[in-house]
C-alpha cells in the first residue's frame, strides 16, 4: 500500500461553481448598460467621475486593509461595485474631491470600519451619497445638463416643487408619450447613473437571470412606491421612472449585507423602501428619498431577518404529540 | 401530492458506473474487520489469534443493546487482533483475517424458515444488517422496535449522492429482492401500505420496481425530483407520505419505517440463503479512477485494494471517500477497510480534492435558502462563534441533518456544515451540563 498524504477535509467534497468574486463581476457587468448611458447621455465627465470612484475605492479598501492586516479583498470586485455605484448616485458636475471624499467614506467609514465584506449593516455607496448630499447640498443637487447637444436642459423631474405633478415642463410639456420615453431612455437631469431606465433594467434583469438577486426586493420596492404614487394621483410610471428608484430597487436595496436573507423579509424589506421613498417625495424637504428610505430599512434588515425566520422543519409546536413543548 | 417540497440544492449527479453491474473482486490476501461498523455498542470479539475462520463464521458478538454482530467475510486465519482509529477517531478492536483464497462457507449457514414474527426477528439478529444507506443503524433493532403505530414502510431507492450507484444496481440486478423483502417485512410488520421513493435521474429502476412489484397490493413506486438531499430519511419520509417527522422524533412515531432498498435486498438474501452481511456492492468513482466500475467486495477489503480492479489511478490520488462527495468522510490513507455500510469509494486528483478558498460570508442568505430544514446557518455560525448554547437551541440546530447542502451552495466556500456539527456538539454538552446541574439541584 502505498502511504502517500492524503487530504482530509471537512464534507461536503463538491462545491457549487460560483464564488464571491464572480457574483460581484456580475454585478459589475450588470452595471455596464447604465454605465455606458450615462457616458452617452452626460459625456465624457461622467466617465471621469465613476472612474475617480472606482479607483479610490479600491485603493482604499487595499490601504485599509494592508493597515489593518486583514486579508486583501480587493479581487472580490466588491469595492469596484461600490465605487460604481456611488458614482452613478453622483451628478456628472460634481468636483472631483468630493468623489474622491465619498469613495473614501463609503470604504473606510462604511465599509472597513465595521469589518469589511459582509460586515458593514448600511450600504456604503448610499451612506456615502447622503454623506456628500447633508454635507455639499449645492453640488450634489446640480442636476442641470449642460454640454450635451441633445440633452434637455432641465433640472431632474423630481428636484422643482418637491411634486412630480408640477416639474415637466420645457418642451415636452403636456406630451406624455414623449414624456415617458425621455425618462425611460434618461436623456434628462440626475443623477449620472439613475436617468437610464432601459439601462438599469437590462442590467437588473440580468442579475435576475443569473440569480444573484431574486425578485423580492425590487418588486416590493417598485411597485409599492408605484401604487402609492398613482394613489397620491402621480402617474405610477412617471414615478418609479424618474429619481433613483430603479437604481436603488434593483442595485442597492439589494446589497446582501444590508438587506434581510429571507425571502418574506425581503418583501418586508422592499415595501418599506418604496414607502419610505413616498413619503419623503412627498412630505419631506429632499427632492428624492430613495437614498434614505434604503438606509433606514438597512438599519431594519437585521430585526427583518430575525422576525420573518421560517419555523425548523418539524419543530411547530401543533406537530408535537402529547403535548410537549420542544 | 399537494405540500410544499423541502428545499435542496441540485448537483451534478456523476452517475457514470450506472449501467455497470456490480463486478466480484478476486479475493483480497487480508481483510481487516472492525467490531464497530454500526452506531451503537462495538461487538464483542470472538475469536482469537490462530482461530480458522470461514466465509460467515462469526467473529463478534452483537453487545449489548444497540449492537449488530460480526462476521468472517473471509476463509482463512485469524493473524492479529489489532486496533484501528475509526472515523469518529475512536480506537476499534478489528480482527486481521489473512486469507486462504478458498472462501470456503461456514457449515452453520443454512437458509431460514421464517413462519411468526419471532421467528423472522430472531432470524435478523443473527444477519449482521445494519442501515446501508450509509447510517449503520442496526435493521433488526428498528424492525423489533415498538411498531404498533406503523402503516407505511417507506423504501429509500433515492440515492441522491453524486456518484454512486450501488442501489441503482440493487434496485436493477436484485429487484427481486428488493420485492422479496418488502414482502417479507410486510408480512411479519402488518404493514399494508409500501412506497418506494426512487429520483426521476434513474428511469430503469423506476421502471424494474415497478415490474418486480406489480402483482403485489399496497406497493407504490414514487418517482421523486433529483434534489440533494431527497434520501434524507426526514425528507423522504416527507415527501412520500408527507409526514413530519418532528425534532427529537423518529419516523415511526408518525407510523412509518423507512429502510434502505439495498437493506431490504440483504435482508431477502439472507433469509433465503442464511450468509450474513459479509459482501457489499461499492461504487468506485471518482477523478482519479481509470475505470469507474461497481465492485462487490468483502467487509474488511481495504480501500486500496479496489483500484486493482478498476485500472489502477489515471492520476495521483489526493482524496479518498468513504460514500459519495455530499457526506462522504475523507479517509487519512487507503488501508481504511470497507466497511458495512459503505457504498462507495471515491477517488478524487489534484484538481477535484482540493477545497477551494475561504473567503468572508457575504450574507448572501444562499445557505438559508437551500437548507431542507430551513435552518439559519448564518444566526448558528454567529451564535456558536459568541459561545451561546442556548441561542443555539432556540435556533434548532440539533436537527441539522449535516447534508452539506448550505457549505455546497455558499459563494464564500465557508465550511458552514462543519460549524453545524461543532455548534451541535456545542448544544450536546450544554444540556448534559445543565441535566447534570438540575439533578444535583434536586439532590
Amino acid at each position: 500500500m502505498d502511504d502517500k498524504m492524503l487530504l482530509v477535509s471537512p464534507a461536503p467534497h463538491f462545491r457549487r461553481n460560483r464564488d464571491t468574486q464572480s457574483i460581484m463581476l456580475d454585478v459589475v457587468i450588470a452595471l455596464m448598460p447604465a454605465f455606458i448611458a450615462s457616458v452617452i447621455i452626460f459625456g465624457w465627465r461622467a466617465l471621469l467621475v465613476v472612474t475617480v470612484c472606482v479607483l479610490t475605492c479600491v485603493v482604499c479598501e487595499l490601504l485599509f486593509e494592508k493597515l489593518c492586516k486583514r486579508p486583501v479583498t480587493v479581487n472580490d470586485f466588491s469595492a469596484v461595485v461600490t465605487g460604481m455605484l456611488l458614482g452613478f448616485n453622483l451628478p456628472y458636475t460634481v468636483p472631483i474631491w468630493q468623489a474622491v471624499f465619498g469613495s473614501v467614506v463609503a470604504i473606510v467609514v462604511v465599509k472597513q470600519l465595521f469589518g469589511g465584506i459582509g460586515k458593514n449593516f448600511a450600504n456604503p455607496a448610499i451612506t456615502a451619497r447622503i454623506v456628500l448630499l447633508v454635507s455639499f447640498a449645492g453640488a450634489m443637487t446640480n442636476f442641470t445638463i449642460i454640454g450635451t447637444p441633445d440633452g434637455i436642459s432641465s433640472a431632474t423631474p423630481l428636484v422643482e416643487g418637491g411634486s412630480i405633478s408640477t416639474v415637466f415642463f420645457g418642451n415636452y410639456a403636456g406630451q406624455s408619450g414623449n414624456r415617458l420615453l425621455t425618462l425611460f431612455l434618461g436623456n434628462h437631469g440626475g443623477a449620472l447613473g439613475e436617468t437610464c431606465a432601459l439601462a438599469i433594467l437590462i442590467g437588473g434583469i440580468y442579475l435576475l437571470c443569473r440569480r444573484v438577486i431574486s425578485w423580492h426586493i425590487p418588486v416590493a420596492f417598485i411597485g409599492t412606491a408605484a401604487l402609492l404614487g398613482a394613489v397620491a394621483k402621480h402617474n405610477a410610471l412617471e414615478y418609479i421612472l424618474s429619481g433613483g428608484i430603479l437604481l436603488g430597487a434593483f442595485f442597492m436595496a439589494t446589497d446582501y449585507s444590508t438587506s434581510p436573507s429571507t425571502k418574506s423579509g425581503k418583501i418586508i424589506f422592499g415595501i418599506g423602501c418604496g414607502l419610505v421613498t413616498f413619503l419623503i417625495r412627498e412630505f419631506a424637504g429632499y427632492p428624492e428619498g430613495v437614498s434614505f428610505a434604503i438606509l433606514l430599512m438597512n438599519i431594519l434588515a437585521p430585526l427583518i431577518t430575525m422576525a420573518t425566520r421560517k419555523k425548523p422543519f418539524g419543530t411547530k409546536k401543533i406537530k408535537v404529540k402529547g403535548g410537549e413543548s420542544k | 401530492m399537494l405540500f410544499k417540497k423541502l428545499s435542496g440544492v441540485r448537483v451534478k449527479h456523476c452517475k457514470n458506473t450506472a449501467d455497470l453491474a456490480p463486478v466480484r473482486i478476486a479475493v483480497p490476501q487480508t481483510v481487516y474487520i472492525p467490531m464497530a461498523m454500526h452506531i451503537g455498542a462495538p461487538a464483542v470479539l470472538s475469536v482469537k489469534v490462530g482461530d480458522s475462520v470461514k466465509v460467515g463464521t462469526l467473529i463478534g458478538e452483537s453487545g449489548a443493546g444497540l449492537s449488530s454482530p460480526v462476521y468472517s467475510s473471509v476463509s482463512g486465519t485469524v493473524k492479529k487482533i489489532d486496533e484501528i482509529i475509526a472515523i469518529a477517531g475512536n480506537h476499534v478492536a478489528t480482527v486481521v483475517i489473512d486469507s486462504d483464497g478458498e472462501q470456503t462457507i461456514d457449515e452453520s449457514i443454512s437458509p431460514y424458515e421464517v413462519n411468526t414474527k419471532e421467528d423472522f426477528l430472531a432470524a435478523l439478529k443473527k444477519s449482521g444488517i445494519v442501515g446501508l444507506g450509509g447510517a449503520g443503524f442496526p435493521t433488526p433493532i428498528k424492525l423489533n422496535a415498538d411498531n404498533s403505530r406503523v402503516d407505511t414502510l417507506v423504501i429509500n431507492g433515492a440515492e441522491c449522492e453524486p456518484y454512486i450507484t450501488s442501489d441503482t444496481r440493487t434496485m436493477l440486478d436484485g429487484a427481486d429482492d428488493v420485492a422479496y423483502g418488502i414482502s417479507l417485512i410486510c408480512k411479519f410488520l402488518e404493514i399494508d401500505n409500501v412506497i418506494i421513493g426512487i429520483e426521476k435521474n434513474k428511469p430503469q429502476c423506476i421502471s424494474a420496481m415497478r415490474k418486480a412489484t406489480e402483482d403485489m397490493a399496497g406497493v407504490r413506486v414514487m418517482p421523486l425530483p433529483s434534489v440533494y438531499p431527497q434520501g434524507g430519511e426526514k425528507v423522504l419520509a416527507y415527501h412520500t407520505t408527507g409526514r413530519v417527522i418532528p425534532q427529537g422524533k423518529l419516523p415511526l412515531d408518525v407510523g412509518i419505517i423507512v429502510i434502505n432498498c439495498t437493506t431490504v435486498a440483504a435482508i431477502a438474501k439472507f433469509i433465503r440463503t442464511g450468509m450474513p452481511l459479509v459482501e457489499k456492492c461499492v461504487t468506485v468513482d471518482g477523478s482519479a479512477v481509470s475505470e469507474p466500475k461497481n465492485l462487490i467486495v468483502p467487509i474488511g477489503t481495504p480501500v486500496g485494494e479496489l483500484i486493482k480492479e478498476c485500472g489502477g489511478f489515471k492520476e495521483e490520488p489526493r482524496k479518498a471517500l468513504y460514500g459519495g462527495p455530499m457526506m462522504g468522510i475523507a479517509l487519512p490513507d487507503l488501508t481504511s477497510p470497507i466497511l458495512k455500510q459503505t457504498n462507495a469509494v471515491i477517488f478524487m486528483g489534484e484538481k477535484e480534492a482540493t477545497p477551494p478558498p475561504v473567503t468572508p460570508c457575504i450574507k448572501c442568505g444562499a445557505c438559508i435558502e437551500a437548507c431542507p430544514f430551513s435552518l439559519d446557518p448564518v444566526a448558528i455560525s454567529k451564535a456558536y462563534k459568541a459561545g451561546e448554547p442556548a441561542t443555539l437551541e432556540r435556533l434548532k440546530v440539533d436537527i441539522c441533518m449535516e447534508c452539506g447542502c448550505c457549505s455546497y451552495v455558499c459563494p464564500a466556500k465557508r465550511n458552514i456544515v462543519q460549524r453545524n456539527k461543532m455548534a451541535k456538539s456545542m448544544l450536546r454538552d450544554y444540556k448534559i451540563k445543565q441535566k447534570a446541574t438540575e439533578e444535583k439541584k434536586n439532590g
